[in-house]
């Protein structure tokens, strides 16, 4: 388990301003020696004369609340009056890393649970050092006092010191005090964890003043924008430089080995000389791909036992399961590709001049981001100044840091500051989408109908070696954890399984997207158990409780039907039923049962969501409302996956430009969410990604129930639709 | 180029620009009022929404030239003394999550309840309906214009 972290206490700065508390983490050998950099200490803490109490988050912003939650639970252990907190971004530094990532970086839903003892430690750590000053001043034991908001107290005396007082004139100790886990906070003593403050984003955000990326504003600024090869690894050959030049306000553009960059001294000037871009791309392995081809040919690989993939989850003996069977149930699904449609389209500004790189940027992976910018512009990452910037929505999309690259080569070339902006139809066109999957599941059956195996076969693009790297994708002997995420199935009481990654190269580029593997293969898995309970003749309900195994799977299911009024029947609606889950073995897994009411307009072929529910159990929960507000995010994330979004290819190239041909849920088609949270035990389970994927295949579930016929190709557009039910 | 003179805000305020220059760049990047954002540059997300003479508008949509004489409003000018009260109502209700479309969802919604202060939730969802909210926030936005209407 990660939480015993072996933190190394140390270096306690104490300045006239007041105090300031450390802590590090101790790297296995090999990561501290490769990660040569500076000392690995840094302040998470800092106490003011005047009381204010600055926590400096690691946590970075993308709407998902951390930057609110991750230093709340800090405050929580230091017992800070919350009035007085305030909170500071982290840089990018080592000290910042996330403690199970070891890297510094927001993905997978993994922040609170993967800061949580390292932040409460801190919390403590810096509560006990204000303690045993007291002690000094007051001349009593430290065991002798308590703390309420802010102050330490003498009981005995009625004596009191406020953490500001402490903070002026406190020593720092030479060795900061050891906090065993025992020596936390009882978990039914919080009164900021699980008690819902409003978010500190929020004002911000409702007054225009939070600043993004996009919105910096440096002496001296120039524009740029690129268009990048409409193929991964393509770039230009040649392009209509003059042309383009000759636009009023263009300074330059650039032939890079990528695309064509384009700069100038109005952002107006940048977009009207990109749109009179003619280039000449070089072919690359994708250039001719054809996505209704790709997944006809994906279609074949599931189907021929002969197309081997690699087999990145596996229990028990799969093949003596089958040999075994009574009876065999197969069933195919599809997914198409989808784009993330963050909000702000990817930008960055950078200066680079002569002693290094200035750059602002709003990252899901700083570490990163400083890194490949430091390549980019020739410089040791010491030389990047970075700002981490609020983003404009994430998704996944964001641990792609390319886009930081792309200023830093626009602003070395033209020796200025440079804000890189793309414009939508470049942001969809140079997209790295969720890969397009063909899954086949087959599972075997004894004589009395109970699940003895299950084969689930994947054929996906891949995404790890174009996230992380092939090295590492070798190192995970290729499995390919993001498209696999999702086809672990421990909550079920299934003896042997397989799941296997048919890699499916298309020369497209690929990502995360929210809820990353799990958003297509929990669709093909959840629509499966509802075949297998058609098939013994009982209530999808019914079945799921019979096997699942896990009493936490259960509960979500039990209570979504019981919120969902399930036995109730509806005119012209029906509901259906997924079972989700997010996270893995070594940091535990939050649930989440999932009830969908839909009707379908046969003649136009629409779906229609009108409610749904979800009862989700996400361990502890920190901030309840903000939880809320995840899930029903996630709800709606997934349903236009379910039922609008889809890229398609041609000739390599996305065929979407905007959201009139990409089409994201709007206000008209958000249907009624109720969400209910069980909490259990006393660590934070993975929240933001939780509810993506129940939600395709409870709609794909009720529209069986509905019309007798399954949809099997996601997003269930009108076409499929009407030719699914013909 | 051309001079412009527009009045932002209140303000007279000049800029040298294009004509056919969105009115989105003149106020965020040659006036520097960044609250109003940039979604699409279609029309069609909403995130750029500001107000021309008190109508919801789409500034990415709306040239520089077609300016004169009119009163554009951005969220920096929603309220001259502190919030608005479709800003209160948004902070109540907790509306935000990555918050960049926010700005011109509350412009779009001070729009409709200047005209409409008690729309049903039909109205809202249809005075809504153009723009777009990745994170999923629908249901508290309308909360937070049912709250503005309530409490004004």
């Amino acid at each position: 388990m990660h939480d015993n972290l072996n933190l190394s206490r140390r270096g306690v700065l104490a300045g006239a301003a007041g105090l300031s508390f450390g802590f590090a983490f101790k790297l296995a050998p090999q990561e501290a020696a490769a990660q040569a950099g500076p000392a690995a200490l840094n302040a998470f803490v800092r106490i003011a004369a005047d009381g204010t109490v600055t926590i400096v988050s690691p946590a970075i912003e993308m709407g998902q609340g951390v930057s609110t939650a991750l230093p709340l639970i800090l405050a929580e252990e230091l017992d800070a009056d919350w009035s007085k907190v305030v909170i500071e971004t982290a840089p990018v530094a080592e000290v910042y890393n996330h403690p199970i990532l070891r890297t510094q970086m927001v993905v997978g839903s993994t922040t609170l649970r993967g800061y949580w003892m390292a932040a409460r430690t801190a919390g403590a750590q810096a509560r006990q050092v204000l303690i045993d000053a007291a002690a000094a001043r007051l001349n009593v034991p430290a065991s002798e006092l308590t703390t309420e908001p802010n102050t330490v107290v003498h009981a005995g005396s009625g004596r009191k010191l406020s953490y500001g007082e402490i903070a002026a004139s406190a020593k720092a100790p030479e060795k900061l005090p050891e906090i065993k886990p025992e020596q936390l906070k009882p978990v039914a003593n919080f009164r900021l964890i699980g008690k819902d403050v409003p978010r500190r984003d929020v004002e911000a955000k409702s007054t225009g003043r939070m600043t993004y990326a996009i919105d910096v504003r440096v002496p001296g600024l120039l524009y740029g924008t690129i268009a990048r090869a409409p193929v991964r690894g393509s770039g230009p050959t040649s392009f209509n430089r003059d042309e383009l030049k000759a636009v009023t306000g263009i300074v330059d553009a650039i032939a890079l080995d990528h695309g064509v960059g384009i700069v100038g001294s109005t952002v107006e000037a940048v977009f009207v000389a990109r749109n009179k871009l003619k280039a000449q791309w070089r072919d690359a392995p994708g250039s001719k791909t054809d996505s209704a081809a790709a997944m006809r040919t994906a279609l074949e690989h599931v189907r021929d036992a002969k197309t081997q993939g690699v087999i990145g989850r596996s229990v028990g003996d799969a093949n003596a399961a089958f040999a075994g069977a009574a009876k065999v149930h197969s069933s195919e699904y599809m997914t198409d590709y989808v784009y993330h449609a963050q909000m702000e389209p990817h930008t960055s500004t950078a200066s680079v001049t002569a002693e290094g790189v200035e750059i602002w940027c709003g990252t899901q992976w700083p570490t990163r981001a400083r890194d490949d910018a430091a390549k980019a512009a020739g410089v040791a990452p010491d030389k990047v100044k970075f700002h981490l910037m609020t983003m404009g929505g994430g998704f996944g999309r964001r641990a792609f840091v390319e886009y930081a690259v792309d200023a830093v080569l626009l602003s070395k070339a033209v020796g200025k500051p440079v804000k890189m902006l793309l414009s939508r139809e470049d942001d969809i066109a140079s997209g790295r989408l969720r890969p397009m999957t063909a899954q086949k599941i087959d599972v075997a059956l004894d004589g009395t109908g109970k699940i003895t195996g299950w084969r689930h076969r994947i054929a996906a693009d891949t995404v790890v070696p174009y996230l992380y790297g092939q090295a590492r994708m070798e190192a995970q002997k290729g499995v390919d954890h993001i498209v696999m995420a999702g086809s672990e199935m421990p909550h079920y009481d299934i003896p042997a399984m397989t799941a296997e990654h048919i890699y499916e190269e298309r020369g497209i580029r690929t990502a995360a997207w929210r809820g990353i593997g799990s958003g297509h293969n929990n669709f093909a898995i959840e629509a499966v158990i509802d075949e297998l309970a058609q098939l013994a003749g009982k209530d999808p309900v019914e079945y799921r409780l019979a096997v699942l195994k896990d009493p936490r799977a259960k509960k979500v299911i039990e209570r979504v039907a019981e919120m969902a009024e399930w036995k109730r029947k509806r005119e012209g609606r029906a509901l259906g039923i997924a079972f989700a889950k997010l996270g893995l073995p070594p940091i535990g897994f939050s649930v989440a049962g999932t009830v969908a009411e839909v009707s379908v307009d046969a003649a136009s072929g629409k779906v229609k969501v009108h409610q749904l529910w979800c009862a989700v159990d996400v361990g502890l929960p920190v901030q309840p409302q903000n939880v809320v507000a995840q899930i029903e995010g996630s709800l709606l994330y997934a349903l236009g996956s379910a039922v609008k979004e889809r890229v398609s290819i041609k000739d390599g190239a996305v065929e979407q430009s905007n959201f009139h041909d990409y089409e994201l849920i709007r206000m008209s088609d958000v249907p009624q969410m109720h969400v209910e949270i069980i909490r259990s035990g006393d660590i934070p389970l993975p929240v933001g990604e939780l509810s993506i994927s129940g939600t395709i295949p409870a709609i794909s579930n009720a529209i069986f129930t509905l019309t007798g016929k399954r949809l099997r190709h996601a997003p269930f557009t009108p076409d499929r639709v009407k030719a699914g039910l013909a | 180029m051309a001079t412009y003179q527009l009045s932002i805000n209140g303000q007279s305020t000049t800029v040298d620009v294009q004509p056919d220059t969105p009115l989105l760049w003149v106020v965020r990047e040659h006036v520097g009022l960044t609250g109003t954002k940039f979604g699409c540059g279609a029309g069609l997300c909403g995130a750029c929404t500001v107000h021309v003479d008190g109508e919801a508008v789409r500034s990415c949509q709306t040239q520089v030239s077609q300016l004169a004489g009119k009163k554009v409003t951005t969220i920096e000018g929603l309220s001259a003394n502190g919030l608005h009260p479709m800003q209160k109502a948004w902070i109540a209700e907790q509306t935000p999550q990555c918050g960049y479309c926010q700005s011109g969802q509350i412009m779009q919604a001070a729009a409709l309840l200047a005209k409409t202060p008690k729309p049903t939730r039909d109205q809202i969802v249809e005075h809504m309906d153009g723009n777009i909210c990745r994170c999923g926030t629908y249901s508290r936005i309308i909360s937070a214009v049912e709250r503005a209407s309530r409490e004004g």
